[in-house]
């Protein structure tokens, strides 16, 4: 057990399953000697060699697709995309190929291949460098999406990526990478998918987020307490399998839910989120739920970030606005 | 790369520097000085699959326009340019990474033509490639599978397995930013596949002028550091040639060669297609003169191993082969509501679950 913070908690995963499994490997841009830009590989190829941390050609697609063919061959490929808005670049190989393969080989082929790529803006990066892109490969039945929020689910999470037969999408919340340090195992363990988890308990309204924003909803929930609101908290923590029990039970629970993510607001995955809390607990539902997200701008990042992104503000005022109802 | 023993052609269109490899002229008759290193019998043997090749396409042609099978795109004019490439390959420990044309390919690598006349006949669950088979599934969208097979012959590679990657792109396909990216990528890893080229100077309306600036297409290849070589298409002593010089180097780990395979597509680009409204049937008429099945037949006929009787006999015995495949795929059943649900994932979310229990009950009421 040791203190770890985000990053550390992934590099960690890494060497947990590079130890225990000699087919896996990394590949992606500035894996190998550098570590990574935010250094999530950091020292993996020093202990594990050239062959096994691998320095590609700058060409995100050539990355999906020669993870793909890795894992034909029989390798376990964690391949990483250096920043989110390069999976634009990557995508035809990544939904319609990873995604597609399984089924367009009726069963004969898996691809076992984890992308691991930063999420999310907050860090004042330039453009392509902060994007939330989670609802384009949402729209890609055949790839799962993973987004951990802190770091023991982060390194629990990405082992079982890891070890899941099909392609996984695993989005590393950028702004918390060195945020604070808890308490992660040092050894094996892993965090199923499917399954959310309620980080915050309160009674009046239910805040329901992924990735970074769970860090944020927990901020606005401390401002709301100050102001007699309690705020439960949903980390839904992986998108695909979506927890739809877990996430109604929550719900239910106040009756009052709002949803919170870093996307622009229309038709990102909140719409899923609240579409899916509609159909199957709108007479649970004491209010209108709400949605806290990006504006429908394109993220440009830098100095404009303040004026897009959700805030905990805005995740206050609504909740107190809500409150009155 | 060196291509031992074979003869250079001066293609005229192509001004004097550009070098086409050949060894059979388009009557049949050797190139001057070319040393033949086809034995005879395999050259018999690669006949009997181009045949099998253009009598299978006349019949899923024949059966589209019936309206009993689906969308198909036959390889008619292309068959020097696959058999002989795939004859270098050995399916035991040889990977085959196809387009979608190479549908000989996929036979002799080990797919049964009974599966493969499921997929044509809208049974795509029966056309799953058997276990053991070193083949992947078609690709429709041009030159991702390009990727694919970088990647495949890289982990080969890494993994010290025996075996070399052969995958197939066209000259519209060459134009994707897949193509240019795995070429680069394979390069650079110096991964053991073969990327054959097949030049048929048609993406569907699109002509070959259309498609790049380049003299040759197989010039692209030095842009990535590996051997680019250009082929006559047509001539399937030589496409072999080079393609067992070139799955040597891949396997003696000097990495990948691309093949460019200049050919013309004596038929359409898929059933759907209607060349009358863009091609110049001048040009056309003239290609189908220089037809690769007919080249071989009269250098076969040419050493006394081949006469109208014997190709006669091979026919039948060939349509007998299609003839039992199609009734073998007319018996699988036919496709089920499942089929669209099951293997998207190892294990369906609770939601699909639902969705397809949804459509079993809708179906049965």
């Amino acid at each position: 057990m040791a203190g770890r913070h985000i990053v550390e908690a992934i590099n960690n995963a890494l060497d947990v399953e590079m130890s225990r499994d000699s087919r896996v490997m990394i590949l992606g841009l500035d894996v190998g000697k550098l570590g990574g830009l935010f250094r999530a590989t950091d020292g993996l190829y020093e202990k594990y060699g050239g062959a096994r941390v691998v320095d590609t050609p700058t060409a995100e697609a050539g990355i999906m697709g020669l993870s793909l063919g890795l894992a034909l061959s029989g390798l376990i490929p964690v391949a990483e995309i250096q920043f989110p808005g390069f999976i634009a670049q990557a995508f035809h190989q990544i939904g319609p190929q990873l995604g597609r393969f399984r089924q367009r080989s009726w069963g004969r082929y898996n691809c076992q291949v984890t992308i691991r790529v930063p999420f999310g803006g907050g860090l004042a990066n330039s453009e392509f460098h902060c994007d939330a892109l989670e609802a384009l490969i949402a729209q890609c039945p055949g790839v799962k999406i993973v987004m951990p929020s802190n770091p023991y689910d982060a390194k629990g999470l990405l082992l079982e990526a890891i070890r899941d037969p099909d392609p996984v999408l695993f989005c590393e919340p950028a702004r918390l990478y060195r945020f604070g340090r808890d308490e992660v195992p040092d050894g094996d363990y892993t965090v199923p998918f499917g399954q959310c988890q309620v980080v915050r308990e309160g009674g009046d309204v239910t805040l329901v987020a992924w990735s970074a924003a769970v860090e944020m909803c927990g901020r606005a929930a401390d401002r709301l307490a100050d102001s007699g609101i309690s705020a439960s908290i949903v980390d839904l923590r992986t998108l695909v399998p979506l927890d739809v029990e877990g996430l109604v039970k929550a719900v239910a629970k106040t009756g009052r839910c709002i949803v919170v993510y870093e996307a622009p607001l229309t038709a990102g995955f909140g719409a899923e989120v609240m579409a899916t809390i509609v159909e199957e607990a709108f007479y649970d539902l004491r209010a209108p739920i709400a949605r806290v997200a990006a504006a429908d701008v394109p993220a440009m990042g830098g100095a404009l970030e303040p004026w897009y992104l959700p805030s905990e503000d805005q995740i206050v005022i609504t909740a107190k606005n809500m409150l009155l109802h | 790369m060196m291509v031992v023993g074979m003869a250079e052609v001066r293609v005229n269109d192509k001004g004097p520097t550009q070098k086409q490899y050949r060894v059979l002229n388009p009557d049949g008759t050797l190139v001057v000085n070319a040393p033949v290193r086809m034995p005879a019998d395999l050259v018999v043997q690669a006949l009997r699959w181009m045949l099998l090749s253009r009598m299978y396409d006349e019949h899923a042609i024949a059966m589209r326009r019936e309206g009993r099978w689906g969308r198909y795109p036959p390889l008619v004019g292309q068959e020097a340019a696959v058999v002989g490439t795939m004859l270098a390959l050995d399916p035991k420990q040889d990977w085959l990474v196809p387009q979608y044309r190479e549908l000989v390919a996929c036979v002799h690598h080990g797919h049964p033509l009974e599966r493969i006349t499921a997929h044509y006949m809208g049974k795509g669950a029966h056309s799953r490639v058997p276990d053991g088979i070193k083949l992947v599934p078609l690709q429709v969208a041009l030159a991702a599978q390009l990727q694919h097979a970088a990647g495949l012959a890289w982990g080969l590679r890494l993994q010290g397995r025996p075996g070399v990657v052969m995958t197939f792109i066209g000259d519209g396909g060459s134009s994707e930013g897949d193509f240019h990216e795995a070429l680069n990528a394979a390069g650079v890893t110096k991964a053991p596949v073969v990327f054959v080229l097949q030049n048929n100077q048609w993406a569907i309306s699109t002509p070959r002028s259309m498609q790049s600036a380049a003299t040759s297409l197989s010039h692209r290849a030095a842009g990535y550091g590996l051997p680019g070589i250009e082929v006559d298409g047509n001539d399937l002593l030589a496409m072999y040639d080079v393609a067992v010089d070139a799955v040597q180097r891949a396997q003696r780990g000097e990495g990948p060669t691309l093949i460019e395979a200049v050919t013309y597509r004596m038929s359409l680009h898929n059933t759907t297609d209607d060349p009358s409204k863009y091609l110049d049937m001048e040009a056309f008429e003239e290609a189908k003169q220089r037809d690769p099945i007919d080249r071989v037949t009269a250098y076969l006929s040419g050493l006394g191993r081949w006469d109208g009787n014997r190709q006669q006999e091979m026919k039948t015995k060939l349509q007998a082969e299609i003839d039992e495949a199609v009734e073998k795929a007319i018996g699988f059943p036919g496709p089920q509501p499942a089929d669209a649900y099951e293997n998207v994932y190892a294990q369906p979310p609770e939601r699909m679950q639902r969705q397809l229990a949804a459509l079993l009950a809708r179906s049965q009421s």
